[in-house]
């Protein structure tokens, strides 16, 4: 019997959290129609972007790179300089690129939204600017998501470009490829579909990263403990949203 | 200024506000006193729009501004202040923004607001220097301070102090408690403290009401509560354990 208690438990409260997840959207597309904090928004833009640049950057390189050994040695080695070459461009820009990235901007980006807005909410912070006739939604919420569904496709465009050129720098220096065949390879390969397919993926992982980051940081409650809580389940839920909606994508953009 | 009649909110089972009653009038110092979880912040936050009560009328002049939100109020041209227990300052603006950040969000000019803002530092007995510092740097009491200063800063017809001397020393409190009776005076504003510092509401308090299981049980001027015979106002003004305030829940 308590089994069946404990899965309607699980039900009530899952179905609750995603009802509070749905109006939580719905306030934050609805504070898009209000005033916007361009000053918050470039802020936001500049620590979601810029300071995400590095950590994508090693990341991307050293996947394009890991990748191009991987199709060499575990291929076949005749040709392999067009097939290398091609798979890692298209690895890179439709799945790689987009996906790691994003995942890396999550551990980064998300937990630190979650942290901040959840200190904010435990340190009645959030109830000030409300005070102040200022709505947090306006404030704190929008520019976050705003930033990142624009900051994310640029910052996966450097991330295949650097993947990429991860790629050519193993493929010279270990396998013995001609840089410019190589390129060039790359250039005939990859089509902009393939790119703006990526580009589309990392705005939608935008979206999903400040959201979690700012749902999870709001409803933060108990302390520290609570803000710690906030923001590990920022950083694991979008991540896992991530590769599931990047599942849903790929499906959307390449099956058909 | 501010009537609330019948004012009733309950989280789960735990009914907090029973059919609470209370009326302050306008320039009116009320101090609402009781035990840790007696319902003293969540009326406040009922008043403040950022609890919904289940039933009940919030007046603020003669508005019902129950359940509405404070730019709602705030546009209904009564200003409305509030000092928050630990200060609730933004750990990310300097000590300026903080305090002037209504009127930086209104768009007016940053060297305007800088200046209030450092005349309003004035006010609150605090030296320019610190308008770039940020609340990290500041003490407790300093903080509570400039916290004050962001609550006058747009001279409000209203303030509401939660918990004014929580954390501090003595002569900090008593400062503080000062710095509140003087500016509330200067202002001619109506104030809503809630404490349970007894030093605290005879400073501040023009009139004195007991908050005990979620309704308001006993209400008088100030000068009353040091004569009066009642038995709750009695133990936990001279903080006995003995007498009809129970301590199971606590």
């Amino acid at each position: 019997m308590k089994i069946f208690t404990n899965v309607g438990f699980s039900v009530i409260n899952f179905l609750e959290e995603t009802g509070r997840f749905f109006i939580f959207t719905l306030q934050t597309l609805k504070s898009s129609i209000s005033k916007w904090y361009f000053k918050n928004i470039f802020q936001q833009m500049v620590s979601i972007g810029y300071l995400s640049l590095p950590v994508v950057a090693l990341t991307s390189f050293f996947t394009g790179g890991a990748l191009a050994i991987q199709i060499y040695y575990g291929g076949n080695q005749f040709n392999s300089e067009v097939i290398v070459s091609s798979i890692v461009a298209l690895g890179i820009t439709r799945e790689l690129g987009p996906v790691l990235g994003g995942i890396v901007v999550a551990g980064r980006v998300s937990a630190a939204i979650a942290a901040e807005i959840g200190t904010m909410k435990v340190t009645e912070q959030i109830d000030a600017l409300k005070t102040l006739s200022t709505d947090p939604f306006e404030y704190l919420v929008f520019p976050r998501v705003i930033a990142g569904i624009i900051v994310l496709p640029i910052l996966v465009g450097f991330a295949d470009v650097i993947g990429i050129m991860g790629g050519w720098f193993v493929g010279v220096q270990s396998l013995d490829f001609n840089g410019t065949v190589y390129l060039q390879n790359t250039e005939i390969f990859l089509e902009s579909n393939d790119i703006i397919s990526g580009l589309i993926k990392a705005s939608v992982f935008g979206f999903i990263i400040t959201m979690m980051g700012c749902y999870h940081g709001f409803f933060s409650e108990g302390g520290a403990q609570g803000v710690g809580r906030s923001t590990m389940n920022a950083v694991v839920s979008s991540s896992i949203l991530i590769l599931g909606s990047n599942y849903i994508m790929t499906n959307l953009l390449f099956a058909s | 200024m501010i009537e609330i009649n019948n004012l009733n909110k309950k989280f789960h089972k735990n009914e907090v506000l029973k059919n609470l009653n209370i009326k302050i009038e306008k320039g009116e110092s009320a101090v609402v006193i009781g035990r840790s979880g007696t319902g003293k912040s969540v009326l406040l936050k009922c008043l403040l729009g950022l609890i919904k009560p289940d039933s009940g009328i919030i007046k603020i002049g003669d508005k019902n501004i129950l359940g509405k939100n404070l730019q709602y109020i705030n546009n209904k041209s009564v200003k409305i202040g509030m000092l928050f227990q630990g200060g609730a300052l933004f750990d990310s603006l300097n000590i300026w923004r903080n305090i002037s950040f209504s009127s930086l969000q209104n768009k007016v000019s940053e060297k305007e607001c800088k200046k209030i803002a450092i005349e309003t530092l004035e006010k609150v007995g605090l030296n320019s220097d610190i308008a770039d510092l940020y609340p990290s740097e500041l003490s407790g009491g300093m903080q509570k301070r400039v916290s004050l200063g962001r609550a006058i800063f747009s001279e409000p017809d209203i303030i509401f102090f939660d918990e004014p001397t929580t954390g501090l020393d003595p002569i900090t409190a008593d400062v503080i408690n000062k710095l509140i009776l003087e500016k509330v005076n200067d202002l001619g504003a109506t104030a809503l403290t809630i404490t349970h510092d007894m030093s605290s509401a005879r400073t501040i308090a023009s009139k004195v009401y007991m908050l005990h299981e979620g309704n308001i049980i006993w209400g008088d001027n100030v000068g009353e509560m040091e004569r009066t015979k009642n038995e709750y106002i009695l133990q936990f003004v001279n903080g006995q354990s003995d007498g009809p305030i129970k301590i199971q829940n606590n």
